[in-house]
């Protein structure tokens, strides 16, 4: 084993206060992303709408509603960030906790 | 028919040996090399058993070979290759060698055709492992490796007692499908659910992996719970209780995840989520599970390594590895990026990338056997990977914010080793059948119907509008959230310390009372004893006469009376 380091090497900055700030790239732009958003709801709403032209073959009943696809993908990680949070006020810890 | 006893994983665990004695440019040859040997091995070798070799009274079948324990031994080799080419700048020439052994030995699980053979490969995993981790050099990684290979010994010793118990019960040693119906086949399960990252153990892998060096953690990340997926595959198919124990770790990687911020460490807990799935799919135990279980578990080594590969690079190009201090990424390291997404859009079984083929078929199967329950959480949990890795780890390392920090993609092997593993992830989803073709049983399964496409879409999409939505309480913070390992770490040595300080009192209050009855006594002897006591005093001769007189005459008086 050598002592050699994983090495941090480089990190040039970019906020270098020399220069006079460059302007943001494209994709994060104000503009961009509210393009982003209004092409990503379109998308999942005729996504949803799509359902109108399947035939339905639910597996067990719940599945055969409206866009279940969607509500349900939706609901269920709205409910798993919750649930998360939650349990974040009992366990989270000072990421130095265990540092001592 | 009788094959070779020669395992092929020993090319790469002898070869291991051979890395930090040759020079520096021969190196490079040996690390793409054995791999490519190995893999032709692997290829060539026909299906049948080697011929027992005798040690003492049981007969070994060191390399037994079929379609399940081919698929493992290709997938644990390729993952070597692809490894090695990434970590080919990696200085420390030790955490090579390590990898090479631990990678060789996962091989060995593959192939091998009895209990004790499959305990031996077994154990050399944890070693190898362990100096992977130990390579790392820094103090967090030693006592990391300290605890991990703590765990790991203790899920050895749990295995090796169940081979015991299994060798007393029936006299054989042979390796086949089993039922934890006895204290024998339900201790090595326990064994394997240990190296599986189960509750109530799973913390050791999030605890571990994320603390070996850039290169360390894509190896890690690929052999230990895949081999127990593997056994899991091969011994325990269709065991209930797995289902129970998949669905706990699928849900304990999503909920840790969403709570890290530390980028290794979140994929570490998406590897649990996803080991979640497979063995979920061995619980379930219809062919249709099995198949899925082993095609996911090829399909992860690879998106699961891609991904820790984006994150390995990240790491060496700015030493740091934290979300809050990363962002923006996309910028300076479009290919890391790029291959990152890749990696991100696999592991959330996105239509198109190896996921989407590998994984519907453990939820198909549940909705084959009519499990509603079951078929209702893994989609719940399919939506759950998108949201914790599937756009967390890309969202907040290389978009999110500007850190400012503008490093460069990473040296030319590394990138080639994302390029090799997202052509992989893509491959694999466009033409399944390859992949298929390759899984133990026969597969009757189209991924790529019009409603199945659609549903994963209205799914994942919809995951990340949730995603998006919910950001404001998604964001990072310097935290970590206690898991299992908290009781070893911290209730452990504090129960512990506690009981050692009240020994110590004790011990301390008990000399001290001993010690006073000590002196209580020897100030009673000094006052009789001592050179003043009455009973040491010097007397006269005269007077001692006297004494001896009136006795005489005390007596003398008696004796009349």
């Amino acid at each position: 084993m050598t002592n050699q380091t994983d090495k941090p090497k480089l990190t040039p900055t970019a906020s270098d206060p020399a220069k006079p700030a460059s302007k943001p790239h494209w994709l994060v732009r104000k503009g961009t992303i509210v393009v982003l958003w209004v092409v990503g709801l379109s998308v999942i709403a005729g996504l949803t709408y799509g359902d109108v032209f399947l035939t339905p073959h639910p597996h067990f009943g719940l599945d055969g509603t409206f866009g279940f696809y969607s509500w349900y993908g939706l609901l269920t990680c709205v409910a798993m960030v919750l649930v998360a949070k939650f349990l974040g006020l009992f366990l989270g810890r000072k990421d130095t906790y265990y540092d001592d | 028919m009788t094959i070779s006893s020669f395992p092929p994983g020993l090319i790469l665990v002898f070869g291991a040996f051979l890395l930090p004695v040759v020079g520096a440019w021969v190196r490079p040859l040996l690390v793409l090399g054995l791999p490519v040997l190995t893999m032709w091995l692997i290829w060539t070798i026909p299906e049948g058993n080697s011929a027992p070799i005798a040690l003492m009274d049981y007969n070994l079948v060191i390399v037994q070979v079929d379609t399940l324990s081919r698929l493992f031994a290709i997938i644990f080799t390729l993952m070597a290759f692809a490894g090695g080419l990434f970590a080919l700048n990696q200085k420390r020439v030790l955490e090579l060698s390590a990898a090479f052994v631990y990678a060789g030995s996962a091989v060995g699980v593959a192939f091998a055709g009895d209990l004790i053979t499959l305990f031996i490969f077994w154990e050399i995993m944890a070693l190898g492992s362990t100096l992977v981790l130990l390579s790392a050099g820094t103090p967090q990684a030693t006592r990391s490796a300290g605890r991990y290979f703590l765990v790991h010994m203790f899920g050895g010793a749990l295995m090796l007692t169940g081979i015991f118990f299994f060798i007393y019960d029936t006299g054989g040693i042979a390796f086949t499908a089993m039922k934890p119906d006895t204290v024998a086949t339900a201790l090595i399960l326990a064994g394997v659910l240990v190296n599986a990252a189960a509750p109530p153990v799973s913390s050791w892998l999030a605890d571990a992996y994320p603390e070996a060096s850039f290169s360390g953690t894509v190896f890690l990340s690929a052999f230990t719970t895949k081999a127990a997926v593997y056994v899991l595959i091969r011994g325990f198919p269709g065991t209930e209780i797995l289902v129970y124990v998949g669905v706990f770790m699928i849900f304990y990687g999503i909920i840790m995840a969403l709570l890290e911020n530390d980028m290794r460490r979140i994929l570490a807990y998406s590897i649990v989520n996803q080991v979640g799935f497979m063995v979920t799919g061995v619980g379930i135990g219809t062919e249709m599970a099995l198949n899925g279980a082993a095609a996911h578990a090829f399909a992860h080594i690879i998106y699961k390594a891609l991904l820790l590969m984006s994150a390995g690079s990240v790491l060496y190009m700015t030493g740091k590895r934290k979300c809050t201090d990363l962002g923006g990424l996309f910028q300076s390291m479009p290919l890391t990026a790029f291959c990152g997404i890749i990696g991100a859009l696999a592991i959330s079984s996105f239509p198109w990338t190896s996921g989407f083929v590998s994984k519907s078929m453990i939820s198909q199967a549940a909705a084959d056997e009519h499990l509603a329950i079951l078929w209702y959480i893994l989609m719940a949990a399919s939506a759950g990977v998108f949201l914790h890795a599937g756009i967390k780890f890309p969202w907040f390392v290389f978009f999110q914010k500007d850190s400012g920090l503008r490093p460069k993609d990473p040296p030319w092997n590394m990138r080639l080793a994302m390029i090799l593993f997202s052509a992989f992830c893509i491959g694999l989803g466009l033409w399944p059948q390859y992949l298929y073709a390759l899984l133990p049983y026969t597969v009757d399964y189209e991924p790529y119907t019009d409603s199945h496409l659609l549903n994963a879409l209205q799914l994942l999409l919809c995951a990340g509008l949730a995603f998006f939505l919910m950001l404001p309480l998604m964001k990072r913070t310097l935290t970590i959230s206690l898991d299992t390992d908290w009781f070893y770490r911290r209730l452990a040595p504090k129960v512990l310390g506690g009981l050692g300080a009240l020994i110590g009192r004790a011990d301390t209050e008990l000399r001290r009372g001993a010690m006073s009855r000590l002196n209580i006594m020897l100030e009673y002897l000094l006052l009789h004893h001592g050179e003043q006591g009455s009973l040491a005093r010097t007397r006269s001769t005269s007077g001692m006469v006297l004494v001896a007189t009136v006795l005489l005459g005390g007596y003398l008086l008696f004796s009349y009376l």
